[in-house]
């Protein structure tokens, strides 16, 4: 049987919410404005690290319109997704410059920000730890002097008592004994960079209210609705069943809204108030410093190859830099670990990647999930390598490339579907960026024109019982409602799964209507939207749920044509014979119960259900890392052109390009507007986004006006191809590609700029000052 | 205590009067979003940096959370709510120009602003007039794309 060629699938589609976005008329979190809802204003902590010896909030009830206060003290229980370390609001001590000390209730927005002026807190400071290095070398400063004591939320986190390790993950493969012997060259080189911002331009943002009978309400800015409801219920000591997480579209992400903060905070405060609703939404600075934020990392990296080229070992030591709690800042540690190498065949790997506590705000998840972080460090040295070897930096990735029958630091085994392929992805990267030779021109202005290039992979680090699922119902009409737990934050999730839908149904895509809320009372369980999972989990869930409604429909169809149901086939909104297509019937006359010409009626109402989990994922050794970390590896490759001026050191992005693995593109106009986005942010976090910390741990540029992002006068020539090695078990054969534009940005960017300006540029951001430091005497 | 704080204002949006008492430090854009309930209006940092609550005053693109509500007096305010017969919009969704949405109405209106006075504008006038908005999910590029797109659109009309 010859397969029918897809119609929907691999088609430009408009986004199912480019409407309501481009009139305005999308209600993010903070858009809903009730009556009688009262407004929850923080404190914030002025120190980076001190002792609360009181607090005094007796002056509050000057400001009218006060209606209550909430300290530490009134839930003094620690909490976190991987380690629970971290109080809501802070008791005994702040540990870091934002933290959260007091809330205040009030009737306007403007009288609870009043009221927090006048809170006391009489604070004593302590000594600061301000960098990973010093938060490993100086241990006569514990930020949590009780870790022994905390609760490990899940397995294969180890945090390191009477340190401020928050967690320690090892990868030892191979002898690396024998592959430093193999080694005729060696290069050895670190790197750093300080946390940095999602800045996604919807600040976070909750309303939560407490019912009468006890049910709390929830209405969050949250990647995971689901997510919420468990840590809410673990530690509020509440039935999930009780608690009712809501969740409208977002605006952004990257990571930054997987975390679970604020609903904590509006809980407590609206206990306070007697369950009345409250709302609490972040400032651009609260949302900068106090919720978490983009992980630093500091990086050894030792690379050793032949005289061919052919990578003979590798050792690396991250210390990311977690801040003050660990939050997800713990699973990054591992994720960067467990993919340490790169997409390159390296049997001897000895990796040790620590989440260091320090004085800073704290990290969660940021696009890319660690790598973006780790391969920085792997793509500077590669071509650190290549210079070494006198050999072109594509053609090092070329010889290195990883292939199926390869194996990963972690020891999985790599196929043809479970790996993309990479030596395809940097073809195509050559034609795309017309790369010749790497060596530099020189423009008739005295600029030098460079082209750098990286290359990439990355696994879904998933827990191993991650899931997603869908529910389909009918309207009269025939058309179809698609609900499911995966939430929009601007990655046309929503678009692609109503796709996948279409295709399996061949079915017009404006006959279905996709839920663009997520509810955890009535849209199936959903991990959480992050990882770029979605494609994969919810898509092969949708699929399930497609194939559950065409079973039913030709159940029913075969009673009504009095046929076999396998002689049926169902699309184009019909059930028909598939020898014979005129013997047929209309999808909505078969919906909610068909009904023969007397009156008679059958079948019922036609409801889809599927889900989908992923499978084989195991923890991993805790003294190797030998496991399987994640379904399957996305790989691409990535290329920036920069004009640089050897006189002022300022230079200009011309070109950023990325070549990807996608195994199927479901829709060509999204995938090429999240590569570019990618890029984007990737671009924009290593030339210029960085909080800078003053000596006692204070973010000194937490607001637009000083935290400079890129804006439209500085973007580059977007270029964007793809590679199609399907994933056998994906929705038609896709993997997932949402984070992979931001990983090889800040590698190529650095690369390039190395190359011309001929000094090792191994920190970010890079900005004109950066270089020039570096130049100055430091000249290779 | 807050007697005295307050002011009488009496502006247009969208083309529909409105008379109101508001506090005199109320910013232009907590009234319309909180008391008209204009929510395409959006904070994104309440200090004049990102654009993303960008309204036309009298066609001129402003920050609504850089302006007091009482200097609105006597001025026609537009939001997206009220910008009819404009091409922008369905651009902005054939390029692909928008993903979460959230800065989306405070470029169209900038970009609408800029077309109304600049219908030739080239490509560093776009950038000069587009500067003040930040996106963080697109590349820009989209963005520049749609607005050469509807310029194109009134040429051939023109």
């Amino acid at each position: 049987m010859t397969e029918r060629p897809l119609s929907v699938v691999g088609h430009f589609v408009t986004r199912v919410d480019g409407y309501d976005k481009a009139y305005g008329r999308t209600k993010y979190t903070a858009d809903v404005s009730l009556p009688e809802t009262l407004h929850v204003q923080m404190l914030t902590s002025p120190y980076a690290h001190a002792k609360i010896n009181h607090i005094d909030t007796s002056r509050i009830w000057d400001v009218q319109g006060v209606r209550a206060v909430v300290t530490g003290n009134d839930f003094p229980i620690r909490v976190g997704p991987l380690v629970a370390d971290r109080m809501p609001l802070a008791v005994d001590k702040v540990r870091y410059y934002g933290e959260p000390v007091a809330l205040v209730i009030a009737n306007k927005p403007h009288q609870a920000k009043a009221a927090c002026n006048k809170i006391k807190v009489s604070y004593e400071q302590l000594p600061v730890i301000n960098s990973p290095q010093e938060a490993m070398q100086n241990e006569s400063v514990l930020i949590h002097e009780q870790l022994n004591d905390y609760k490990l939320q899940v397995e294969g986190i180890c945090a390191v008592p009477n340190t401020n390790i928050a967690n320690h993950t090892k990868i030892r493969k191979g002898d690396m004994e024998k592959g430093w012997k193999n080694s005729d060259k060696i290069v050895e080189a670190e790197f750093s960079f300080s946390p940095s911002d999602h800045a996604a331009l919807e600040t976070r943002a909750v309303r939560a209210e407490i019912l009468p009978d006890g049910r709390v309400m929830i209405y969050t800015s949250s990647q995971g609705p689901f997510y919420v409801k468990k840590l809410l219920s673990q530690f509020l000591k509440i039935d999930e069943g009780k608690i009712s997480v809501q969740t409208s579209m977002l605006g952004g992400a990257f990571g930054g809204k997987g975390c679970v903060q604020l609903e904590f905070l509006a809980y407590l405060a609206s206990k306070a108030v007697g369950g009345k609703m409250v709302r609490l939404v972040n400032s651009r600075e609260q949302d900068m410093v106090t919720s978490p934020v983009h992980i630093g990392l500091h990086a050894k990296v030792k690379l050793g190859a032949d005289s061919a080229g052919k990578l003979q070992a590798a050792s690396y030591e991250f210390l990311f830099d977690g801040g003050a709690y660990s939050d997800m800042g713990a699973g990054i540690s591992k994720a960067g670990a467990v993919d340490c190498t790169g997409p390159y065949k390296i049997d001897n790997v000895h990796c040790d990647s620590y989440c260091m506590y320090t004085n800073h705000p704290y990290a969660t998840s940021f696009r890319g999930f660690g790598h973006p972080e780790q391969a920085f460090a792997m793509e500077r040295t590669m071509d650190m390598l290549a210079k070494e070897l006198a050999m072109d930096p594509l053609e090092l990735r070329m010889i290195n490339a990883i292939k199926p029958g390869d194996t990963t630091p972690t020891q999985v085994h790599l196929n043809a579907s479970n790996l993309g392929d990479l030596p395809s992805c940097l073809r195509k990267l050559k034609t795309l960026t017309d790369y010749k030779e790497t060596k530099s021109k020189i423009t008739k202005e005295g600029k030098i024109r460079t082209i750098g290039i990286s290359a990439f992979w990355k696994t879904s680090s998933t827990p191993p019982n991650a899931t997603a699922g869908v529910i389909l119902t009918f309207n009269t009409d025939g058309s179809i409602n698609l609900n499911c737990g995966a939430v929009e934050l601007g990655q046309g999730s929503k678009t692609v799964l109503a796709q996948i839908l279409a295709e399996r149904l061949q079915m017009d895509m404006k006959k279905i209507n996709v839920t663009f809320e997520v509810s955890t009372e009535y849209d199936p369980h959903q991990w959480k939207t992050v990882a770029s999972s979605t494609t994969y989990l919810a898509g092969r869930a949708v699929l399930a749920a497609a194939d559950d409604i065409i079973r039913q429909l030709k159940q029913i169809g075969s009673v009504a044509l009095r046929c076999s149901p396998d002689d049926l086939n169902v699309g184009q909104r019909l059930i028909y014979l598939k020898d014979s297509p005129e013997y047929n019937m209309k999808i909505k006359d078969v919906v909610v119960a068909y009904k023969y010409p007397n009156g008679n009626s059958v079948g019922g109402l036609v409801i889809g259900k599927g889900s989908h989990v992923v499978r084989h994922l195991t923890p991993l050794d805790p003294h190797t890392g030998f496991g399987k970390p994640g379904p399957q590896w996305t790989v691409g490759a990535q290329a920036v052109e920069t004009e640089y001026d050897p006189k002022t050191h300022a230079y200009r992005i011309i070109k950023a390009a990325t070549v990807l693995d996608a195994g199927k593109v479901i829709n060509p106009a999204l995938a090429i507007g999240q590569m570019r986005g990618g890029m984007y942010l990737g671009l924009s976090w290593a030339s210029r986004e960085s909080f800078s910390f003053d000596e006692q741990a204070i973010v000194c540029n937490p607001s637009f006006r000083s935290y400079d992002v890129m804006r439209i006068q500085d973007h580059p020539d977007y270029l964007v191809d793809f590679v199609e090695t399907p994933l056998v078990d994906g929705p038609y054969g896709a993997r997932g590609i949402g984070e992979y534009g931001v990983i090889g940005m800040a590698g190529a960017l650095a690369n390039s700029l190395s190359q011309a300006s001929s000094c090792n540029i191994n920190q970010l951001p890079i900005i004109p000052e950066t270089i020039w430091k570096l130049t100055k005497g430091d000249k290779q | 205590m807050d007697k005295g704080y307050f002011n009488l204002v009496d502006f247009r949006a969208n083309g529909v009067p409105y008379q109101l008492f508001v506090r005199n430090a109320d910013t232009l854009l907590h009234i319309l979003r909180e008391e008209l309930g204009l929510m395409s209006v959006k904070p994104g940092c309440e200090n004049g940096d990102c654009g993303s609550c960008t309204v036309l005053m009298d066609n001129v693109p402003v920050n609504a959370c850089h302006m007091l509500a009482v200097e609105a007096d006597s001025h026609h305010i537009t939001t997206i709510e009220g910008l009819e017969d404009t091409k922008l919009q369905e651009a902005f969704i054939a390029n692909h120009a928008l993903q979460c949405g959230y800065c989306t109405p405070g470029f169209i209106l900038n970009a609408h602003a800029l077309l109304s006075h600049h219908p030739d504008a080239d490509e560093q006038k776009i950038n000069e007039w587009l500067e003040s908005n930040i996106c963080r999910c697109t590349g820009y590029q989209e963005i520049k794309e749609a607005i050469q797109t509807v310029q194109k659109e009134l040429e051939g009309n023109g």
